[in-house]
């Protein structure tokens, strides 16, 4: 899977699971500010992103990420997928 | 719910867990019963069950241990499907005044009445939250209400599952999961059976009902509580106690 790949998987879950349109998530979409999404919703994508990749993301992880574009880099990472 | 909702009791193999599989597989739920050693127990509830015309299947499970958890779901969502409803009934006590009491049968007392019950939730919750349907059931005792000299372990680790009920239930109430807790009296299993006579006559005279339960008593608000009707029953502590802590 290359880079391309994974951006549009990883954004059509987090599209799916905050019930918004596929358009609104960009990279540098902010999940609080931009995209509404409450810190349940993004336990529950972060759920849906463990469970489609097979990987695990430890809280201390999930922390950093306020954006997609970071959300997207923390599954690269563990997936090994070069920009 | 189209297929039957596939239910999850712990320490199921007897007493209040055991009389709750059962009570649920008559209400037509699949009924993991999750037992720690007591595996003829567990079979046996399965044949109970089964003869009811439910899918029963009996899980080793240890919720002391993430990897039996871990295990013990894994095996229950090849053969039944994804828990939906979650009883954390398995529970440890040992009484024993505190001048005196070992730090290693306290670890034991919460870790499986306080953090047993938070792993299998835990686990429990991705499916839940995937299916927007949830229901989680902690049986934690009257004992989370009144003290009870010689059970500082008990009542901490019983108070403590009541106070996680009422947070997890804020958490994910807006998902159409509830997550109640039940706190039943003196009722008749092995973990009774073996208190002194005293303390038994003890209880007696407190609990204005005159008797002690019956795990079919505490079961009944189980059942209610895992099913469609309870939907907006969330947070709630509900005792089953005859009275005794009235």
């Amino acid at each position: 899977m290359d880079m391309n790949e994974l951006q549009t998987k990883v954004c059509t879950i987090l599209a799916e699971n905050l019930s918004i349109p596929i358009e609104q998530v960009t990279p540098q979409a902010r999940f609080q500010e931009d995209l509404d999404a409450d810190s349940l919703d993004l336990v529950e994508a972060v759920l849906a992103l463990e469970e489609e990749f097979n990987v695990t993301i430890p809280e201390e992880e999930m922390e950093g990420v306020r954006t997609v574009g970071q959300a997207i880099q923390l599954v690269a990472d563990k997936l090994g997928v070069a920009a | 719910m189209a297929e039957a909702t596939v239910a999850l009791v712990t320490g199921a193999s007897r007493g209040i867990g055991r009389a709750a599989a059962l009570a649920l597989a008559r209400g037509g739920l699949h009924v993991a019963v999750g037992y720690r050693s007591d595996a003829d127990g567990a079979e046996e509830v399965v044949a109970k069950a089964a003869a009811d015309g439910a899918d029963a299947l009996a899980v080793p499970l240890d919720v002391e241990q993430e990897n039996s958890i871990d295990e013990a779901f894994g095996r229950i969502e090849e053969r039944l499907g994804r828990v939906r409803v979650l009883v954390n009934n398995a529970g440890f006590t040992k009484d024993g005044l505190a001048a005196k009491y070992s730090t290693t049968t306290w670890d034991t007392t919460m870790n499986v009445n306080l953090r047993g019950p938070f792993l299998c939730s835990r686990r429990a919750l991705p499916g839940m939250l995937k299916a927007r349907w949830g229901r989680i059931v902690n049986v934690a005792s009257v004992a989370a209400i009144r003290g009870n000299a010689g059970q500082t372990a008990y009542t901490a680790s019983k108070a403590g599952v009541m106070m996680f009920t009422k947070s997890l239930a804020r958490e994910v109430g807006g998902r159409g999961i509830t997550v109640n807790a039940v706190c039943p009296g003196f009722v008749e299993t092995r973990m009774t059976e073996v208190q002194g006579e005293e303390t038994r006559q003890r209880y007696l005279d407190m609990t204005p009902a005159g008797r002690f339960g019956t795990p079919e008593e505490v079961a009944g608000v189980i059942v209610f509580l895992a099913g469609g009707e309870a939907a907006y029953v969330n947070g709630a502590v509900i005792t089953v106690d005859g009275g005794l802590s009235a």
